[in-house]
């Protein structure tokens, strides 16, 4: 797909005929893409915190939050502000540097792991060619701050929170990073672009949920367990166990972990409806829609509607995952530490690596529809 | 002077400094918790020069590897063993301290002697770039191939050494106290070690 929006070019092409250097140009475009998904990220939060109270609250025959703003709609911004005027209190005797340091190395991953989501063709802010790689990798540094925040905080309980947090993160990466290696096998490449490129052709039909049925499944379980949503929230347990590592965090630091999370649920869900929804693609193709109706592909009142469409397709599949992900919270009782242990070693790893297997098999038979 | 060479000189000074510091600080520093933090820092550093170098694949791999396995595995050593105490005072500590920082210097001069004489071919051979992810595979499945699996049979017999060590019921007898392990309870409790005394 050659004919699609692409925002740098025409962006730098107007600063340039103000008579603006190239170099000049691109240094002037570099940070508009980081800034735009730095805040789509964070206002998707706070679209996430709303849902997720008013969903909660739906399902608990509750009204949920309703003063601030129309239908509560302010409500995640008051307890953002909240969180921003408590005191920061550092525990005596605790490590203050490693203390501050922690969150930040829990939540610096995840805004990080944005590079590589895409929201069409060229709107993304890096195709890099490792895309995919590149946010398991990423993934993984974050264990380091979860038991840096455990043992920093000089408690017990943080430090054993510490330790199953981590613990958790790790055991769940392993299928998960199996599952995405089917997907990547199939695609023949790790950039997330060729990942959705590889789903187009008959809309609905060609996306991979259908070729990968048990990784969607297990991706889908991994992911909630990587961000620790319920069933697998052990390491917080708000009803039943002190926070964990998030015990002795007050005011800036804990709205540090709370971003992280539900920056990394946004994360997650975006990252399923690329590798198995078909990315920004619409269900009906939009070559076959434009086709129908007569227009051709490349005009630019089209090519910016086909670019807004990908865009609400991207972040509409997302959201669909987000509102499971937050039924799923009410709906499922939580798992122990050895039912979650277990559950990951013993049932998803063994599970990924026979679809792994399977992929290559079809893959090698039927290299039309498994990617050749 | 463009300003991508600018950026990758900043880039380099400041993740060579980061590197060097850290390094120092992993060896030298007191508390072994702050070390290993510092050896992830080093693991890190290491990360962005491979991508300085154009080799993205081995720096993301770098960070699941070292980063997100070894390092954690280090902390997770560290955490549950967690005394905060300082060690017994070795005897001939400065000595031995003299003689290490010695060895050091002699390998870190024998390096240096060993980069300065190499005869180097500048400039080294064009990157590859994304490309570098399906030419690692090549290698590693013909001309490195005996390389790479007896890497995975080293790590086989690292694991079966470690599920040996932490299940004592594979064992007919206990390997501390000697006598004969029971094979229904993982954890059995210990005969205390000062029953015979009153």
């Amino acid at each position: 797909m050659v004919n699609s929006l692409d925002l740098q070019a025409s962006f730098e092409a107007t600063l340039e005929g103000l008579g603006l250097s190239p170099g000049a140009a691109h240094l002037l475009w570099l940070p508009l893409p980081m800034v735009l998904v730095l805040v789509a990220a964070v206002v998707g939060v706070l679209v996430n915190v709303w849902l997720e109270r008013k969903i909660s609250a739906a399902v608990q025959q509750r009204i949920g939050p309703e003063y601030a703003g129309a239908l509560g709609i302010l409500q995640p911004m008051a307890d953002g502000l909240k969180l921003l005027f408590k005191e920061d209190i550092i525990p005596a005797r605790a490590d203050g540097l490693l203390f501050t340091l922690g969150p930040v190395l829990v939540l610096v991953p995840v805004i990080l792991s944005w590079l590589v989501v895409p929201f069409g063709q060229t709107m993304l802010i890096s195709n890099v060619g490792i895309g995919i790689f590149l946010w398991i990798a990423l993934s993984s540094i974050q264990p380091i701050g979860l038991l840096m925040s455990g043992y920093a905080s000089n408690n017990k309980y943080s430090l054993l929170g510490g330790l199953r947090a981590a613990a958790q993160s790790i055991s769940y990466e392993i299928p998960l990073a199996l599952a995405v290696l089917a997907i990547v096998m199939m695609s023949n490449s790790l950039s997330t672009v060729d990942i959705v490129n590889q789903q187009t052709g008959a809309g609905i039909l060609s996306w991979n949920i259908w070729r990968q049925p048990v990784g969607f499944v297990i991706f889908w379980i991994c992911a909630l367990a990587e961000c620790e949503r319920l069933p697998f929230d052990l390491p917080e347990a708000e009803e039943e166990l002190v926070a964990g590592y998030q015990t002795e965090y007050a005011g800036m630091k804990f709205a540090l972990f709370y971003l992280g999370s539900y920056i990394n649920l946004v994360l997650s869900a975006l990252l399923v409806s690329v590798l198995y929804l078909g990315g920004w693609s619409f269900p009906i193709p939009v070559e076959w829609l434009a086709g129908w109706l007569g227009q051709p592909l490349d005009a630019a009142p089209v090519q910016v509607i086909t670019a807004s469409l990908g865009i609400v397709m991207t972040v509409l599949k997302a959201y669909l995952l987000v509102f499971f992900a937050i039924l799923l919270r009410w709906t499922v009782p939580r798992v122990r530490i050895d039912q979650l242990l277990d559950l990951g070693w013993k049932f998803l790893l063994p599970i990924a690596l026979v679809n792994l297997l399977v992929t290559a098999g079809l893959k090698l038979a039927f290299p039309g529809v498994f990617g050749g | 002077m463009t300003i991508a060479s600018t950026t990758q000189q900043i880039c380099f000074a400041v993740l060579s400094l980061t590197l060097v510091v850290g390094a120092f600080g992993v060896v030298l520093l007191p508390n072994i918790v702050y070390s290993a933090f510092l050896l992830g820092g080093v693991f890190l550093s290491v990360a962005g020069l491979y991508l300085l170098l154009n080799a993205s694949f081995v720096a993301a791999a770098q960070i699941l590897v070292y980063v997100g396995a070894v390092n954690v595995l280090i902390l997770f050593a560290i955490m549950l063993v967690n005394k905060r105490e300082d060690l017994s005072a070795i005897p001939g500590l400065a000595v031995r301290r003299l003689l290490s920082a010695l060895v050091c210097a002699g390998l870190f001069v024998l390096l240096v002697r060993v980069a300065f004489t190499t005869p180097w071919a500048l400039p080294g051979p064009a990157s590859i770039g994304e490309e570098a992810t399906a030419r690692i595979g090549e290698h590693l499945f013909s001309d490195y191939l005996l390389p790479f699996e007896l890497a995975s049979v080293l790590l086989l017999m690292a694991m079966i050494g470690a599920i040996v060590l932490a299940r004592r019921d594979v064992f007919a007898s206990d390997v501390i106290t000697g006598e004969p392990a029971d094979q229904g309870l993982l954890e059995k409790a210990r005969t205390p070690l000062l029953t015979s005394k009153p």
